[in-house]
């Protein structure tokens, strides 16, 4: 890491290994170096996140009012650069990163109060209800009704139609979710911003196995769903800025730690492939080659964060950055997975769940099938949260009107 | 673009550059391969600015800005093609005479914060690639003096310069040496060819140069070290060069594009070419931001160490060779989507786009290729062979 740490800083990072060294359990860093996927499988990365809670540091960006930390923009990244390293499960962002920055700029006392203890604890498992079969990168065409109406029950929304992509939602208790509230005009005209529970009558979920055959997609489907108008967030039909502001939270977030602590992965699993052919392999020097550009591409993304960090400290709005990162952190990260399926090589073939790699007296690597899993995965980084042709198109947009 | 890391001092240091240049280059002529040479901007930046020493300690008369100062003053100097001479005589020759510290490198250091002295720095040798120790210089002990023989290659500010600093290997120990020499030696033999940016590239032979002892200014590991860090120091005052030479290019592509008409429509509009837009600010803002995080790696470093700790030595290395392909590859990107979008007239002579993409494309020959800074990456972080 290029950047200097105050003693302060150093304290806080020794701080945080303590805590890492006596909390992290062998099974839970097992968890975080088999999760091949964008986000370990709930339990693990819920375990983990209530064992945070207890620290006082699941949800250290929120702000201290709500149970945050109030730590510096260099502290979040020395966390974060911690927790990677130490191989602590990622958590996923759902509740955390997403929904919960919307309640406490949209929502009333009463959903603050309803919500989030529950995401900060670890009660709650929120999944995201945005794409639809019809609507992605277009995702102001979303077709999914919601009619308010009243009965004996009070003030409600009748919803249909489906959602998918929704990650986690065979773990989640809650959903947020964009909905069709009114039709004609703008498309971007009539969205609203309503959350919900999981066990609502008239909700399935059915599960997409993603190209490592893993499952961490869904399809849900809406047949008829009594939801309370509580669960409104904001005005009715005011969703598209509700949506807009929590893409910001969705695409501002930090790469480079995750991404460090993968190319040192990668480094080891260098030296582990060629333990037989040698280092004098030509094959050997290529792959160390690549490894040397994948570093500098690295540092170049920590740098720009870091000094958005500063500039977010300063107050300053994060304009067009959070599109760059996310430009840069998914094609790194694709970079990174993609070579680490060269440098599994033949390791790579074979498929099978990660924790049964050694359960034989013919054991393979662990590492071989974790290199194509998380390739196979991965490919997925440069579609979601806004394509990365949608992410250029907002970049160029930004430079042309400035 | 972004400057938000900058001190007042620094922002003010820019300003007044920047102005400065505005009202004296006139970029529609300036470092065209037709047009004849055009004086160092170097005794202006003397006279009417108090700039030479910007960078340089206060001890020797300079204002003590330090490294970042010298990256501002070269990033702006950037922006108008003008980084000869101040970037071989005040960041690469101003840091090797601060390290060496004898009286005449120090008095050499004092005319430079003058802006009396110009310094060619000649390290390149003919097919040695850009290696760090000295091979085809040398220097033999003769009585109390020495003589010094050899070629070098590439050398730029040769013909404005007052003074050279060579880099030699020491015959008889196979030591290197860092040694001080009178423009006017007559010895010195040039052959000075335009260089593609408008500054010059000058082909060099010592002949059996007699030297004074203290003109010798220092010898093995310490010269190597005074090397290296020169070297670091060039090779991160390019990159700030750069994004001089890269924003300009953007900003004058962003212009072309908003006006320039195809099939009844400003080209902007087409998706294709704002992709290539985006890829180009993306490329910029990496560089951008990892120059000046480098640079504050390397203070730290300096601050750290003050002259002599190995760790230092190899952080600083480490940080600058990424630092110099980052660049190198922005130079690339935004270098030749520049020339794309301009059409043919990015081809031409008529536009500074093209002559801003000559000197990116030197920018990332120097100081060591972008291949030479990953084998070296590749070889600080080697594990250790067992």
């Amino acid at each position: 890491m290029l950047t200097r740490l105050t003693p302060d800083e150093a304290a806080f990072r020794d701080e945080v290994r303590r805590f890492l060294d006596d909390a992290l359990t062998p099974a839970l860093r097992a968890a975080g170096r088999r999760c091949s996927g964008i986000f370990t499988d709930d339990p693990h990365g819920n375990d983990w996140h209530r064992v945070l809670a207890q620290r006082g540091w699941s949800v250290p960006k929120w702000p201290v009012e709500h149970g945050g930390t109030g730590w510096t923009p260099m502290q979040h990244y020395i966390f974060a650069s911690e927790l990677a390293a130490a191989d602590a499960p990622p958590r996923a962002p759902m509740g955390p990163g997403m929904v919960a920055p919307v309640i406490m700029a949209f929502g009333t006392p009463a959903q603050q109060q309803a919500w989030l203890p529950g995401i900060r604890n670890g009660d709650d498992y929120w999944c995201q209800g945005y794409s639809e079969p019809g609507a992605g990168s277009d995702l102001a065409g979303l077709q999914c009704r919601a009619v308010r109406g009243q009965d004996a029950d009070g003030d409600h929304f009748r919803l249909n139609g489906s959602k998918i992509w929704t990650t986690h939602a065979q773990y989640a208790n809650r959903m947020f979710c964009l909905v069709r509230t009114a039709s004609g005009g703008k498309p971007q005209q009539g969205i609203s911003f309503i959350c919900f529970d999981m066990a609502l009558p008239g909700i399935t979920v059915r599960p997409i196995h993603s190209l490592s055959g893993d499952h961490e997609l869904n399809q849900v489907f809406f047949d008829d769903v009594r939801v309370p108008a509580s669960g409104l967030i904001g005005e009715e039909n005011q969703g598209w800025t509700i949506a807009k502001y929590l893409l910001q939270h969705e695409r501002g977030a930090s790469w480079a730690p995750n991404l460090r602590a993968r190319w040192r992965r990668l480094e080891a699993a260098l030296e582990d492939a060629f333990a037989g052919a040698g280092q004098g392999d030509a094959e050997y020097a290529d792959l160390r080659g690549e490894l040397a550009g994948l570093h500098c591409r690295i540092e170049a993304l920590q740098a720009l964060e870091l000094r958005t960090l500063r500039a977010q400290a300063r107050g300053a709005p994060p304009g067009i950055s959070p599109s760059i990162g996310k430009v840069l952190g998914t094609e790194l990260k694709q970079a990174l997975t993609e070579l680490h399926v060269r440098i599994a090589g033949p390791a790579a073939l074979p498929h099978a769940r990660l924790e049964d790699a050694g359960a034989h007296t013919l054991g393979v690597s662990e590492d071989g099938l974790f290199a194509m899993a998380s390739y196979l995965n991965d490919r997925a980084a440069s579609i979601y949260a806004g394509t990365n042709e949608v992410q250029r198109n907002l970049v160029a947009a930004h430079l042309l009107q400035h | 673009m972004t400057f938000d890391d900058f001190s007042d001092t620094e922002t003010a240091l820019r300003d007044s550059l920047g102005r400065w240049l505005a009202d004296h280059i006139d970029l529609s002529r300036h470092a065209r391969v037709d047009a004849p040479p055009s004086p160092p901007v170097w005794r202006s930046l003397a006279r009417d600015l108090g700039l030479t020493g910007a960078g340089l300690p206060e001890s020797a008369g300079g204002l003590g800005g330090g490294l970042r100062a010298h990256l501002v003053v070269l990033r702006t100097l950037g922006g108008a093609l003008c980084a000869e001479p101040y970037l071989s005589t005040a960041l690469v020759a101003g840091s090797a005479l601060q390290r060496a510290g004898t009286p005449l490198a120090n008095a050499l250091l004092a005319a430079i914060a003058a802006g009396d002295a110009v310094v060619a720095w000649a390290h390149a040798e003919p097919g040695a690639r850009n290696a760090a120790r000295p091979a085809a210089c040398t220097l033999r002990q003769d009585g109390t003096g020495w003589r010094l023989d050899g070629r070098k290659s590439a050398v730029t500010t040769a013909p404005w310069a007052t003074h050279w600093l060579v880099s030699a290997r020491i015959a008889a120990s196979g030591a290197s040496a860092l040694v001080l020499l009178d423009a006017a030696n007559p010895g010195l033999s040039r052959r000075d060819l335009r260089a593609l940016d408008g500054g010059w590239a000058s082909e060099v032979r010592l002949d059996d140069i007699a030297l004074p002892a203290e003109a010798v200014l220092q010898t093995g590991p310490a010269a190597d070290d005074t090397l290296a860090a020169a070297l670091d120091a060039g090779a991160l005052g390019v990159c700030a060069e750069a994004l001089g030479v890269l924003e300009r290019m953007l900003a004058d592509t962003l212009a072309h594009v908003r006006e320039r008409r195809q099939f009844g429509v400003p080209i902007a509009s087409f998706q294709a070419l704002q992709h290539r837009l985006a890829d180009m600010h993306i490329a910029f803002q990496q560089a951008e931001a990892l120059t000046w995080a480098v640079a504050d790696a390397c203070h730290d470093a300096s601050d750290a160490q003050n002259g002599g700790n190995r760790d230092a030595a190899r952080s600083r290395a480490l940080a600058v060779s990424a630092a110099k392909v980052t660049v190198g590859a922005a130079c690339r990107t935004v270098g030749q989507g520049a020339v794309q979008l301009h059409g043919a007239m990015g081809v031409t002579e008529e536009l500074p786009v093209g002559r801003f993409f000559r000197r990116a494309t030197q920018i990332e020959l120097m100081f060591g290729s972008s291949g030479q800074h990953l084998r070296r990456i590749d070889r600080l972080q080697a594990p250790e062979k067992s």
